[in-house]
């Protein structure tokens, strides 16, 4: 690789570590803190999945990760550290030399996220040609050998086509190809099958799967469905009103949660509904940014609050076997 | 995969009206053929440029050669090829004149027009998609120069200056520079929020190539349809500017040139204004209708358009023949 000199990092280092994360918006109406103090790590190989209900943060740190936040919104804290550099303090041209070879990104939306305009086999070319140096007709080829990679048939041929002449599952897995083209260490996908059927979704996960075992990455799944994340991720991250209310290896956590949230998430699955009975739900809906309240941010939703909720808000400290929650009575939790 | 998209993917969908094969673009040449108005006009530019190109190499000095016995003859087929249009006060030969004007026409407008096209694209491309304070900067120059009346500025300059081609062709091109940028920025203002230019940041495209790349592709049509107008707006231009004495010199002469020397005859002689008048018309419409189809043309999303036969066009093919099952 010409364009880092970094090492790569060893397997025990993690290969994104997320410190302390806070992202502030600014709004007419004043200033909203949309991410506060985030935290989380992953290593080569594995899969971490940043779990919450929507408008709760979860792509607002990717966006911040991958530098993409726009003008409103600023980091006013934290570290995202990559090869053991902190993105968050690099000049812009330190940074657009990780993008792409270190860090990359799979968006939701993948007809928005092709341009409406150029063949594709051209668009999945172009990091080669930015950070390799590649001629557009090598740059091209490559593409197509990306573009068998992630099974579309007849890549030499359809590599001339235009966006919107593939189906949705087919945009996707280009938008992968892209992400992966230059072998990155850690890939994020952003609720990437969330605009899919279901049987694509699970084409789409089984290739993200198969690419992040070839090529060794380390994966940060941002998504709301639960199924994906108790299939897919090796770590979870549970999000509510901007911060972590909970993390842990995904079977322990799913199979004893220890806040009150995750509770409540996994509760609402309808795996055994009865026609007639009402479905269990989380009740209220979540805070808005301005009236976040000063206590634990899940009072107002929360089956076990008590007077010392409302006074203090429950850090994020560690329940032991590698998992930590935020809230005052965890344990009460576990026994239940 | 699903039943729709393998067959598409394999090319073996019954597409009907043998359209060309599927991930080959159909060639330039059918796209015009299918569009007449465009075939017609491509021709009517065509033989424009030929004309300025080569024409005066045939007419020799008949532009200039005065016959004062044969002063303000109407168009007839007797009189000889140089007959064909008429003579004007000075007996000198209408075609002769317009195949001459021809020549120094283009040779101002295209140039302005290029010029005007490619600076304020450039900038207003680089102003939208950064924003902040280099657009404030570039958009205020633009205001500056359309708050002054751009026949105003010409006037002064070209009476301080010699008013001589290249100076009519800077004017032309400093006056007709904020559409451009104006136009530009919009499109960049709007294209730089796209998901797809953040999915180029996200690999470390620098913005200089996002421009280019991704940007001026789409914005590209859209310039080039407002240069095409502008052309008329030049063209126009130069023949106020050479009313008004300050532009093409006689012995040189332009179609507006032309134009502005025959209204005293408007009554007895028609030809030397109507005609030159008519040129003028033929060409912008011409480079109007070109422009229109080479938007369709251009667009990978609308090209399918000019690929179906003429009977099928129009609002009942709104779905693109791949979607057809």
């Amino acid at each position: 690789m010409t364009t880092t000199s970094a090492p790569a990092p060893s397997a025990t280092e993690p290969a994104l570590d997320v410190e302390g994360l806070c992202v502030d918006l600014n709004t007419a109406s004043g200033t909203l803190r949309a991410v506060d103090g985030v935290s989380f790590s992953v290593r080569r190989g594995r899969t971490l999945a940043l779990l919450g209900e929507s408008g709760c943060g979860k792509s607002m740190t990717a966006l911040s990760v991958v530098g993409l936040l726009d003008p409103a919104a600023e980091v006013t804290g934290g570290a995202v550290r990559v090869r053991g550099k902190d993105t968050l303090r690099m000049s812009a041209a330190e940074r657009r030399k990780l993008a792409g070879p270190v860090l990359s990104i799979v968006f939701q939306d993948a007809l928005t996220a092709l341009n409406p305009v150029q063949p594709v086999g051209r668009q999945i070319g172009e990091p080669f040609r930015i950070h390799r140096g590649l001629s557009r007709r090598q740059a091209e080829e490559k593409a197509v050998e990306l573009m068998t990679r992630v099974g579309i048939p007849e890549p030499r041929q359809r590599a001339k086509s235009y966006p919107h002449q593939f189906s949705g599952g087919m945009r996707q897995r280009l938008l992968i190809a892209m992400a992966v083209a230059l072998d990155p260490d850690v890939l994020i996908a952003d609720e990437p099958t969330t605009a899919l059927d279901v049987t694509v979704q699970a084409q789409i996960m089984r290739l993200l799967r198969d690419l992040q075992d070839e090529r060794d990455m380390a994966v940060v799944l941002i998504t709301h469905d639960l199924a994906v994340v108790a299939q897919r991720a090796d770590d979870v991250v549970v999000m509510y009103a901007g911060t972590v209310v909970e993390n842990g290896p995904v079977h322990d956590v799913f199979s004893s949660p220890r806040h009150p949230y995750t509770r409540g998430l996994l509760d609402s699955v309808p795996e055994d509904a009865e026609r007639g009975r009402p479905l269990p739900a989380v009740p209220g809906s979540p805070p808005e940014l301005s009236a976040v309240p000063p206590g634990c941010v899940f009072q107002a939703r929360c089956p076990l609050v008590r007077e010392r909720c409302v006074r203090e808000r429950p850090s994020l400290r560690s329940t032991g076997d590698g998992r930590s929650a935020a809230c005052h009575f965890s344990e009460e939790l576990d026994r239940a | 995969m699903t039943e729709a998209e393998s067959s598409a993917v394999d090319g073996t969908a019954p597409v009907k009206d043998a359209a060309p094969a599927r991930n080959r673009p159909p060639s330039w040449w059918l796209l015009l053929g299918r569009d007449r108005a465009a075939a017609v006009g491509a021709v009517i530019l065509t033989v424009v440029v030929l004309v300025a190109l080569f024409g005066r190499l045939f007419i020799g000095d008949r532009a200039r050669r005065q016959d004062l016995d044969a002063s303000l003859r109407p168009p007839s087929l007797g009189d000889g090829v140089y007959g064909l249009l008429g003579t004007d006060v000075l007996g000198r030969s209408v075609l002769a004149r317009l195949i001459d004007a021809a020549a120094t026409t283009l040779s101002v407008a295209v140039p302005a027009v290029l010029c005007s096209l490619l600076i304020g694209s450039a900038l207003g491309l680089w102003a939208g998609y950064h924003g902040g304070r280099r657009e404030s900067v570039v958009m205020r120059v633009a205001d500056v120069i359309l708050s002054f009346p751009s026949l105003l500025i010409a006037v002064v300059v070209l009476y301080v200056f010699s008013p001589s081609a290249l100076n009519i062709v800077l004017i032309l091109a400093v006056a007709r520079i904020p559409v451009y940028l104006r136009t530009s920025r919009a499109e960049a203002a709007e294209l730089r929020s796209r998901l797809f230019v953040d999915a180029a940041r996200t690999f470390g495209t620098p913005s200089r190539h996002i421009i280019y790349r991704h940007i001026l592709p789409i914005a590209l049509p859209t310039l080039l349809t407002v240069a095409t107008l502008d052309f008329c707006f030049v063209m126009l231009t130069e023949s106020s500017l050479s009313f008004l004495g300050i532009g093409i010199q006689p012995p040189d002469v332009s179609w507006g040139l032309m134009v502005a020397q025959g209204r005293q005859y408007l009554q007895t002689a028609w030809w030397i204004t109507v005609l030159p008048g008519l040129a003028i018309v033929l060409t912008t419409v011409s480079a109007t209708v070109l422009a229109a189809w080479a938007r369709i043309a251009t667009d990978p999303a609308q090209r399918w358009r000019l690929t179906l036969p003429r009977k099928r066009r129009g609002a009942s093919a709104a779905v693109p023949p791949e979607m057809i099952p």
